[in-house]
């Protein structure tokens, strides 16, 4: 295996006969509209990833862009909240914006997400407050945010076993009928997200089995940030991670996860494939965790720094920040008004942490189960009696001493 | 299959005589037909009909799409049947045997029993997973398992288990109407017992225990495979000149525990029976919450009648294992002796 430190750029993929598909160049140069390229690629991708990625205007180049800088911005004041003792965790998306925001801006609007723990910026794409996947780190609530308005599930922490709620759910939009109608509106594609160390969970197989059985309209989104922890991938698959779909009978694709461009194509022509009813597609989007796993581990420990410098000079955001300055002469203007934007977005996070309510004792009594059940009722009794009895029997303790 | 009808019941008539297997099959039939988002879904449950038959003919009459003989994965059963439920279905999820639920243990404990606490309520997990549990047919290992605690210890999950064919029949509808996930216990060695079967009855609420053998000296607690054995020891019993009144619990959690309560103000004296090892089994869990409830009433220690701290064994040993009417017996002399 070659180590996870070589470049992910086409030509030189980090495994032989696995080219990892880029378009957007870490210098900001499109690869996709280079007619020198274009044979290659649409090879690689197909013709409509590449229509899809030539579709992109200037301003959804920068509203890629923005999206990736606020999530950039909600993690460092999250990080920073969590070194503050505001945040029991974080897990961090640091490097891994150009994956999560290109994969979730392919997604429709009736299109179902499955996130793992890490999935910030899809989260933020769809509409869901960053406050409320905070408040999961912050231990107030479990994140409870509207999964139906947003089309983002619940956070799972449990690794990989999201891929088959993704899995089941589509196999339920298959039996609603709502595959392969060519209605834009109503084809529904469901996006499975999960990480180079879910890909060892048996979960994530059987997702891979049910859904080539059933042909399910499921894109699964791999997340390949090269390290589980402190296990690198070259531990965890002896081949590229994209290649292991063929064995079970769908496609598979090896992404530059820090290209904006190509993770957006790729997805998009994935979900297009899904809500067709041409079944389930696997992107592995090739990236990098910056930071920790989660703040409570340390990398310094397990992976070299020359690493982390080397994937530094690929930074998603300042690939297409080189792009649009370059190409669509977008100016100092434009991204300092992003910039602005995500420091406003910052501070607001950090009053609506800090101002969080704690959640009432009761309150974990509530939705054990969708109806009544007696060993719940009987604990809440009991333990609402037992507060009284404290409150009551202090109070006649004061009373005694005062007497 | 050796039923004395087959298909449902027509021209008016409601009654017919039944084995539990067959009741399951029709109470599944009677939930498909009244909601057509119930799905039945696990390995061999379509042509075959399942290893027990319990599914037979279920895919011939409601289509693939709604029985789904699904990959050799019990994780991928349950896990895809919670992505099923998300999306508005009511999965029935077959477990082929007790022993091969563990690689499902993950799905149904941190993801099944956890959505609705998790989304504050917003989403509910109609799913019934159905295991054939319990031993006594001569099987081989992972056969004749009794998971029953691993499940009732997780809130948000709710375990019951039939005794009996008419049971079954109204459990298994009620356990499809349950927003909640609903772990179904099938006593398979009592598949093939016969009962008549009132299709036109009121069924008895599902999360209810219920006194099947009136008795005044001894309380025997039973659920399962074990209330047929409690009942066959009522008989020896009362040919002896003693009366045991048998409780059958139906219901794993939530317990109902008033009518054992009840009946132990009168007995003074509790013997509990399941299959699965003594040790922190449901016994314990009815002997202390007894003993809270019922101190001044009890005559003697409440004694529990169980599996023993042993893998389960081969099959030749296994009424070795197994509690059977005279262990229940031998129990009832202690505490009537005490």
């Amino acid at each position: 295996m070659t180590s996870s430190t070589h470049p992910a750029s086409t030509g030189s993929s980090a495994t032989p006969s696995t080219a990892t598909v880029q378009m957007l160049t870490p210098d900001g140069e499109r690869l996709d509209l280079d007619e020198g390229r274009r044979a290659e690629l649409e090879q690689a991708v197909g013709a409509e990833a590449l229509a899809h990625a030539a579709a992109l205007t200037a301003d959804d180049l920068l509203g890629m862009y923005r999206d990736m800088a606020l999530a950039r911005r909600v993690d460092t004041e999250a990080t920073a909240l969590q070194r503050q003792g505001e945040l029991g965790l974080w897990a961090s998306l640091l490097g891994q914006e150009a994956a999560q925001v290109g994969s979730a801006r392919a997604a429709a609007p009736q299109d179902r997400l499955f996130p793992t723990y890490r999935e910030h910026a899809v989260a933020l794409v769809r509409g869901v407050d960053p406050a409320h996947v905070l408040s999961l780190f912050r231990g107030v609530d479990r994140g409870g945010w509207d999964a139906e308005a947003t089309g983002v599930s619940p956070y799972t922490l449990v690794i990989g076993s999201q891929t088959l709620h993704a899995t089941g759910y589509a196999m339920g939009v298959q039996r609603d009928g709502a595959v392969g109608t060519g209605d834009p509106a109503r084809d529904t594609a469901v996006l499975a997200y999960f990480g180079d160390g879910a890909s060892s969970q048996g979960d994530v197989h059987e997702a891979f089995v049910f859904a080539a059985t059933y042909q399910a309209p499921v894109v699964f989104v791999c997340q390949n940030n090269q390290w589980a922890i402190s296990v690198p991938a070259e531990r965890q698959a002896r081949v590229p991670i994209a290649r292991r779909a063929a064995g079970f009978g769908f496609p598979g694709v090896r992404v530059d996860g820090n290209d904006v461009v190509a993770c957006y194509a790729v997805v998009r022509a994935a979900a297009d494939r899904a809500r067709a009813g041409e079944g389930p597609t696997l992107v592995e989007a090739f990236t990098y965790r910056m930071g920790a796993h989660t703040t409570s581990d340390d990398p310094g420990r397990y992976r070299p720094s020359v690493e982390v410098e080397q994937w530094r000079d690929r930074d998603p955001l300042a690939r297409l920040e080189a792009h649009l300055r370059r190409h669509h002469g977008v100016g100092d203007d434009a991204f300092a008004e992003v910039a602005r934007e995500g420091d406003a977005l910052a501070a607001r996070l950090r009053r609506d942490v800090l101002g969080m309510r704690e959640p009432g004792h009761g309150e974990m009594f509530e939705h054990a189960y969708a109806a009544p059940h007696a060993h719940v009722e009987a604990d809440r009794r009991w333990y609402e009696e037992y507060v009284a009895g404290l409150e009551h029997g202090g109070a006649a303790a004061d009373g005694e001493e005062r007497a | 299959m050796t039923d004395d009808v087959h298909g449902t019941p027509g021209e008016g008539r409601t009654t017919q005589r039944v084995t539990l297997s067959r009741a399951i099959n029709l109470g599944l039939r009677a939930a498909m037909e009244k909601e057509p988002k119930v799905l039945v879904m696990g390995e061999d449950v379509g042509a075959l009909g399942g290893v027990f038959r319990v599914t037979e003919g279920l895919a011939k009459d409601f289509g693939d799409d709604r029985v789904l003989d699904t990959p050799l994965a019990e994780s991928g059963i349950v896990g895809t049947a919670v992505g099923l439920a998300l999306r508005g279905y009511r999965p029935v999820c077959e477990m082929q045997f007790d022993g091969f639920v563990f690689p499902a243990f993950d799905q149904i404990t941190t993801q099944l029993a956890k959505m609705t606490h998790r989304t504050r309520g917003a989403a509910s997990m109609p799913v019934v997973v159905r295991i054939p549990f319990g031993g006594g047919i001569g099987a081989v290992e992972h056969h004749s398992e009794s998971p029953e605690t691993y499940f009732a210890h997780t809130t948000g999950l709710r375990v019951v288990s039939p005794s009996n064919p008419v049971d079954a029949y109204w459990m298994i509808q009620q356990a499809v109407e349950s927003p909640d996930p609903v772990v179904f216990l099938e006593p398979k060695r009592h598949y093939w017992d016969k009962a008549e079967l009132d299709t036109a009855a009121t069924p008895y609420p599902l999360h209810r225990s219920r006194v099947v053998r009136p008795g005044t000296d001894v309380t025997v607690v039973a659920y399962g495979p074990t209330v047929p054995m409690a009942l066959r020891a009522a008989d020896v019993a009362a040919g002896e000149g003693r009366s045991l009144e048998v409780v059958d619990l139906r219901s794993l959690t939530p317990l109902d525990l008033g009518p054992v309560e009840e009946s132990v103000r009168r007995t003074g004296r509790l013997v509990v029976a399941h299959e699965a090892p003594t040790f922190l089994g449901l016994g314990a869990e009815v002997a202390a919450r007894v003993a809270e409830t019922c101190f001044f009433s009890l005559e003697a220690p409440v004694l529990r009648v169980g599996g023993l701290a042993v893998p389960y064994p081969v099959s030749r040993l296994e009424e070795e294992y197994l509690p059977d009417a005279d262990r229940l017996l031998d129990a009832v002399d202690r505490v009537l002796d005490t």
